[in-house]
């Protein structure tokens, strides 16, 4: 399941990208001869069913995991090849579940970010410092940089994690599933803090997200995993249609204008709560609800 | 501390005379130093906390060394140590006692350093080295030489070493599963550990009474006796695993945000932990060489440290302080409590661990952390 590079990145470069990727736990195949760009100053959202193999793929792109076959490109060589520190100044990574040790201020955490950069005696130079209340002001915590982490609501802590990455200044930035166990609020809250780092700061984004609408009206390019494979990729408004959301979550769907941002609007179709009243039959797909119906 | 304000304040002043870019304060914990290319922030509780452990280590050192069945006054401890012992206490202080104290205070600092960084790694007090068996394998390892080989400090030393390792190894085998959960690396070590005491149980009955004696005393964690070999063996474990633990705290506190976190922050991850394990080991295995394996030190020394400095970071230092102090202040109570008799030191600090040991048993048990 090879993807189709051809839509909408054909002339935009790449600085991250897979090479027929494939990436196994032991003799568990996840992921299987990938193709991807990174377009370069874009977000890309990946999304897809539950264990369709995209944080194993984040996972790969961000050096964490070696891929048992292809490779992952990162500046014209071979992430493997380059030694941690070097990637890690060029490439940010948010995972699933970091953990914050008990009793740590925020400000501590967030100068954590600067790692790459230091050096034996070279712990907390004028640079760092500039880049640690840069990366507090940009995320909205500067307020909160002397309260411990562990006090922090869900919304604010993830806000924290994402300041320490940002202080590792990279222009490359990875974030796998910000937005789980936040309420809506925080994840929009989140999202626009993405939005504002890529808009305003020029990074570029991947992120991994379970919320599709979000991933349409947040994204510039998405990629729609199934099975350890590449389904489609390319404009949320190309890309997600009724028919790669049947591909993809095997589910059906409405797929209208998102009223606000004008983005593509998923609504599923359930068996069980079909029949509202006002459900235009022709944009119904789905043979199985034609014919019930 | 003024001397570090005032360096302090002169590179305040150099950094935004120099720096064109605004910079807002930002109030990260520790004291800065900078000068040029070189910066280096220090924790000044912890060093205060040092220093004050340093200073009771010394004076509960020179009070063992006055007390005895021939007691020396501290004025002439002193005057000895200075180099000018008077007729008796030359003996007493040079060849008895104080290598006596200096072995305590080593092999403390070692157990509390290898504790603390173990007890990180592991993310559980419960993953102390004496705990999860470590320190068993290495006491199994200076066994065999003792009872086989009636084997000299050093290959003492090596053998603990080696039995240090190899029940890390297995542990960490037995442990495994898609990668190392620390509650299952915990169980494994205490498993472990009763494995290996059954194992030199088995060794003590099968071997010659002489060494028997020998090695039963030395099982239960003893400073009697030491000799300067002794100190020879932990001051070369410190003075070249001590300052490897320093360096390595850096990514210790990385690795405490989890794997995946410490490599995007470019830690290389499978070497820093291999390299902490090592020189934990190491720590943990020369402690046991000089003078057995002393229970319960490693295990408190890192709790303690943590509670004196308040700091959510490993404190690899201050824990080497605080078990030398432990150390030291168990063996002049084992040697005075019970005056003539002297308790080995082992069984003095299996009292503080003991309970501490229990608490924590229980208290994880109720919160489902085991």
């Amino acid at each position: 399941m090879t993807a189709t590079l051809t839509e909408s990145n054909g002339t935009a470069s790449a600085r991250l990208r897979a090479k027929s990727v494939s990436l196994a736990y032991d003799d568990h195949v996840v992921v299987d001869h990938l193709d991807l760009d990174i377009p370069d100053g874009k977000v890309t959202a990946i999304i897809g069913p539950n264990a369709c193999g995209k944080s194993t793929l984040l996972r790969a792109l961000a050096r964490l995991l070696r891929p048992s076959s292809g490779h992952v490109v990162l500046d014209g060589e071979l992430i493997h090849k380059r030694p941690t520190k070097d990637v890690a100044r060029r490439l940010g990574l948010l995972p699933q579940t970091p953990i914050a040790p008990e009793g740590i201020t925020v400000v501590d955490l967030v100068a954590r970010g600067r790692t790459p950069h230091q050096k034996l005696f070279q712990q907390w130079s004028t640079s760092d410092e500039a880049a640690v209340s840069a990366a507090l002001e940009a995320t909205g915590t500067s307020a909160l940089a002397d309260r411990a982490v562990d006090e922090l609501s869900g919304g604010q802590r993830q806000r924290v994690w994402i300041a320490m990455a940002l202080a590792q200044e990279t222009e490359l930035l990875l974030l796998d599933e910000p937005t789980t166990f936040l309420d809506i609020a925080h994840q929009i809250d989140v999202l626009d803090l993405v939005d504002e780092l890529n808009r305003d700061r020029g990074r570029t984004v991947v992120i991994v997200l379970h919320d599709l609408n979000l991933a349409c009206r947040y994204a510039d390019h998405v990629v729609a995993m199934r099975d350890g494979g590449i389904v489609a990729v390319g404009r949320p408004a190309e890309v997600i249609t009724a028919e790669t959301v049947r591909d993809v979550f095997g589910l059906d769907s409405m797929v209208i204008e998102d009223p606000v941002s004008s983005t593509p609007l998923v609504v599923p179709i359930s068996a069980r709560r079909e029949n509202a009243p006002n459900l235009p039959s022709t944009q119904r797909l789905g043979a199985e609800t034609e014919t019930r119906s | 501390m003024t001397l570090l304000d005032d360096l302090h304040r002169g590179a305040d002043d150099l950094a935004t005379s120099e720096s064109s870019r605004e910079v807002a304060a930002v109030s990260i914990s520790g004291r800065v130093i900078r000068r040029r290319g070189f910066s280096v922030r220090l924790d000044p509780r912890a060093i205060g906390v040092c220093v004050g452990l340093a200073g009771l280590i010394v004076i509960v050192g020179l009070w063992s060394i006055s007390v005895g069945d021939f007691p020396i006054p501290i004025s002439d401890v002193v005057a000895t140590l200075l180099g000018n012992p008077t007729e008796d206490s030359e003996f007493i202080v040079g060849t008895l006692r104080m290598p006596r104290v200096l072995v305590g205070t080593g092999v403390g600092a070692a157990f509390g350093m290898s504790g603390a960084i173990f007890q990180s790694l592991v993310r559980n007090p419960l993953g102390s080295p004496d705990i999860i068996g470590f320190t068993g394998g290495a006491a199994l390892g200076a066994v065999v030489m003792i009872v086989y080989f009636e084997a000299s400090a050093l290959q003492v030393s090596i053998g603990a070493v080696a039995g240090g390792l190899i029940a890390a190894v297995l542990v960490y085998l037995l442990a495994w599963k898609r990668g190392v959960q620390a509650y299952r690396l915990v169980l494994v070590g205490i498993g472990a550990g009763f494995a290996i005491s059954a194992v030199i149980d088995y060794m003590i009955t099968r071997a010659e009474i002489n060494d028997v004696q020998r090695a039963a005393v030395w099982l239960t964690g003893s400073l009697n006796g030491r000799s300067w070999d002794e100190v020879r063996i932990v001051v070369v474990a410190l003075a070249v695993l001590g300052p490897l633990a320093v360096l390595m705290q850096r990514n210790l506190d990385r690795l405490d945000l989890g794997d995946d976190t410490a490599a995007g922050l470019g830690v290389n991850v499978g070497r820093a932990k291999l390299m902490l394990v090592l020189v934990g080991v190491g720590l943990a295995a020369l402690g046991v060489a000089a003078a057995g394996p002393v229970a319960f030190v490693a295990f408190v020394s890192g709790p303690i440290a943590r509670r004196l400095v308040s700091s959510p970071r490993a404190c690899i230092v201050p824990a080497a302080f605080v078990g030398a102090l432990v150390t030291v202040v168990a063996d002049l109570a084992a040697r005075r409590l019970l005056a003539p008799t002297e308790l080995p030191v082992g069984i003095m600090t299996a009292l503080i661990g003991a309970p501490y040991l229990l608490w924590l048993l229980t208290r994880q048990a109720r919160t489902g952390a085991l």
